[in-house]
């Protein structure tokens, strides 16, 4: 047999319909469903009398609007609350596993998946959201679709997808200290650019994804879409079998021998080819700020802004001025100086446990500084009991950060927590888009360790320095 | 969805690389639980001002591009989120055709989903477009899907690529859902050897 990547494996034992120049038809194993991309789904299914077709592959959950504080009271927005009510309405009519916000299953979508076993490695998985990838961090094929393609895959089980390339990037090294999975994944993007991945599926390999702990393999497998690829993915070792081991949803009994087997068979074959190769050293990755409007616009914490005229053609040289100017930042400017008013730790790419322990180490035994405002949003409800058991939420809460319930929050201000027009934050997220958390809104993408300290300092700093 | 078989408009040249989704509709603009009324949120942040009057320097609010119906960008165009939110924008404000070096992969796929036809041509054929629509008044592409193949009656024809099982999907009109489930057995059988 000719040998596979572990992409090809997952994709041909989905193929349910394939011919030759057309996109093939590929079954999904789980699909996961949330409020925002959804409703026009729903309404489709209605509309032409249709219903869901495999209901024990579909759950659903709340979490793009959901408010993080003060879940008790009524919700102050109407139009969230339509859209949470919405949700509601077609679970119960479609006869879907809903979480809403007071279910202790509750989470980001892309945090209760793994965390409760649902994904497993060598599943299909998609999702109405493009950070689905994250899930490719056991070894999974998973994508974001858009609302169409949700109503499609609630109606077939199933997808029409053109076969993508595959792309291997592959980091050898040792990390060096203070250097997070999430600086690893922004220096990849600031390599390859956002278009570096588009139209491929990319497998992390080489010793620094395999050293990585599962949850730092979800933070870069999270961000493949920033790199353009709408898939991202690890091989699944040890180390992600002993994740999965003992989770609600995973295989157990006799079931878990024969799933580790099938599990174990999916690593790419030595002799197997990826249509393009990057590679990176570990030891020339520092811990890394974004200072522009798209995320491959990053730099080590250590740089300088850019100014327009190091870039070559004019429109680069227009992209940046437009990026500084929007930033409200001078070409040269060093990065630490740069003053932060909000810190936001949370998201799909960095609210787990160990993003939080990791975030609290810095926090711990120190003060806020004086104007920052400092949310932590931990990414599902598992994890906010898990950090609260390790007095988590007391370190933060006692450095002056405010301790949230579990949702999406400032990632995409679509709930009140948002920046005002030109204030400026350090962010844990993943995009730094214009106006992505509140019109008019500053972002910086960093790891929760940079994101902590800049909270203390009141600017960057790099963590490397800090005691 | 319309069938899309050919296409004559004016081109609204928005000159700008990676025009990412959320540019082109905000997120909060997305709570909404029906499929209309997104073509007045198009572009929202860029197009007014906070008190909602619109920003005279943005090009949408141009005279001269009033009634667009080809819009042409830059590269990467749609890059970021899933949100079919942006398709539907750009199609209720009037678009049928977008054009661009690049797409965002999503993007790309929710165009098709809507009938909104996403055209990549090479860097340098998208140049010219832009600075003719810039210059001349009224300035319009024919776009052919069944010769794909896009004209301007000043001399451009510049030929693209597209995937036939899009493309036939298009020129007919035709609905995912109702193609898949010709497929039912197919699916049923691959249930039954997997399950
Ligand atoms: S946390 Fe942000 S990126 Fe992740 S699913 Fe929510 S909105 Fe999307």
């Amino acid at each position: 047999m000719a040998p596979k990547t572990m992409f090809e494996k997952i994709w041909d034992t989905h193929v349910v319909r394939e011919e030759e120049g057309k996109p093939s038809l590929l079954y999904v194993d789980l699909h996961l469903v949330h409020e925002v991309t959804s409703p026009q789904a729903f309404d489709g299914l209605r509309l032409n009398n249709r219903r869901i077709r495999r209901l024990d592959k579909t759950v659903a959950v709340a979490d793009h609007n959901v408010p993080t504080n003060d879940r008790d009271k009524p919700l102050t927005d109407e139009i969230s609350k339509a859209q949470l009510e919405a949700m509601q309405r077609n679970a119960d009519e479609f006869g879907l596993e809903y979480h809403d916000m007071f279910s202790e299953k509750q989470g980001i979508v892309h945090v209760i998946g793994p965390e409760q076993g649902r994904t497993q490695p060598g599943m299909i998985i998609v999702c109405g959201d493009s950070h689905t990838a994250t899930h490719g961090a056991v070894g999974a094929m998973a994508f974001g679709i858009g609302t169409s393609e949700v109503e499609h895959v609630l109606a077939t089980q199933c997808i029409w997808q053109a076969k993508p390339k595959t792309m291997e990037i592959r980091v050898d090294g040792t990390l060096g200290f203070g250097v997070t999975p999430k600086d690893v994944i922004l220096a990849i993007i600031g390599k390859i650019g956002t278009s570096g991945g588009i139209g491929h599926a990319i497998e992390y390999t080489g010793s620094v994804f395999r050293e990585m702990s599962m949850e730092g393999r979800m933070t870069v497998c999270n961000m493949s879409i920033e790199a353009g690829a709408r898939t991202g993915m690890v091989a699944p070792d040890e180390k992600t079998f002993a994740y999965l081991k003992g989770r609600e949803y995973a295989p157990g009994g006799a079931d878990w021998d024969a799933a580790v087997e099938r599990w174990a068979a999916l690593r790419t074959d030595p002799d197997a080819t990826f249509d393009t190769v990057v590679t990176l050293d570990a030891a020339d990755i520092q811990p890394q700020v974004t200072w522009g409007t798209n995320p491959a616009q990053v730099l080590p914490v250590s740089g300088r802004v850019p100014k327009p005229d190091e870039f070559e053609s004019s429109q680069e040289q227009g992209a940046v001025e437009k990026a500084l100017a929007y930033m409200g930042l001078n070409g040269g400017e060093r990065i630490q100086d740069i003053a932060v008013d909000t810190v936001f730790i949370g998201s799909c790419t960095n609210s787990r446990i160990e993003d939080l322990r990791a975030a609290a180490e810095v926090a711990k035994g120190k003060q806020k500084a004086g104007s920052v405002r400092a949310l932590v949003v931990p990414g599902s409800w598992a994890v906010k009991q898990q950090a609260e058991a390790e007095g988590l939420d007391q370190v933060f809460t006692d450095a002056g950060f405010e301790w949230r319930d579990a949702g999406c929050s400032m990632c995409l201000a679509m709930n009140p927590d948002r920046l005002a027009p030109g204030e400026r934050s350090a962010s844990t997220s993943n995009r730094n888009f214009e106006g992505r958390q509140g019109p008019g809104g500053r972002t910086h993408l960093v790891s929760p360790p940079m994101a902590a300290a800049a909270a203390i300092a009141g600017h960057f700093v790099d963590v490397r320095e800090l005691n | 969805m319309d069938a899309f078989t050919k296409h004559t408009g004016k081109v609204v040249p928005y000159d700008m690389p990676n025009v990412d989704t959320d540019q082109i509709i905000p997120a909060r603009f997305l709570k909404k639980i029906d499929r209309v009324g997104f073509g007045e949120l198009l572009f929202y942040e860029l197009r007014y001002e906070e008190d909602g009057s619109p920003k005279p320097g943005f090009i949408l609010n141009q005279p001269q591009y009033a009634g667009g119906t080809v819009l042409v960008s830059g590269p990467q165009f749609g890059i970021g989120s899933s949100r079919e939110h942006a398709p539907w924008a750009i199609q209720q404000y009037g678009f049928r055709v977008v054009i661009a070096p690049s797409f965002g992969d999503i993007f790309r796929n929710n165009c098709y989903q809507n009938g909104l036809l996403p055209v990549m041509l090479d860097a340098a054929e998208v140049d010219t477009i832009i600075a003719r629509a810039q210059e001349i008044q009224g300035y319009e592409l024919s776009v052919d899907l069944e010769a794909q193949q896009v004209t301007d009656g000043h001399g451009l024809a510049a030929s693209f690529d597209i995937d036939p099982f899009r493309k036939e999907n298009l020129v007919q009109g035709l609905d995912d859902i109702g193609l898949t489930l010709q497929n039912e057995a197919a699916i049923d059988a691959f249930e039954g050897a997997n399950s």
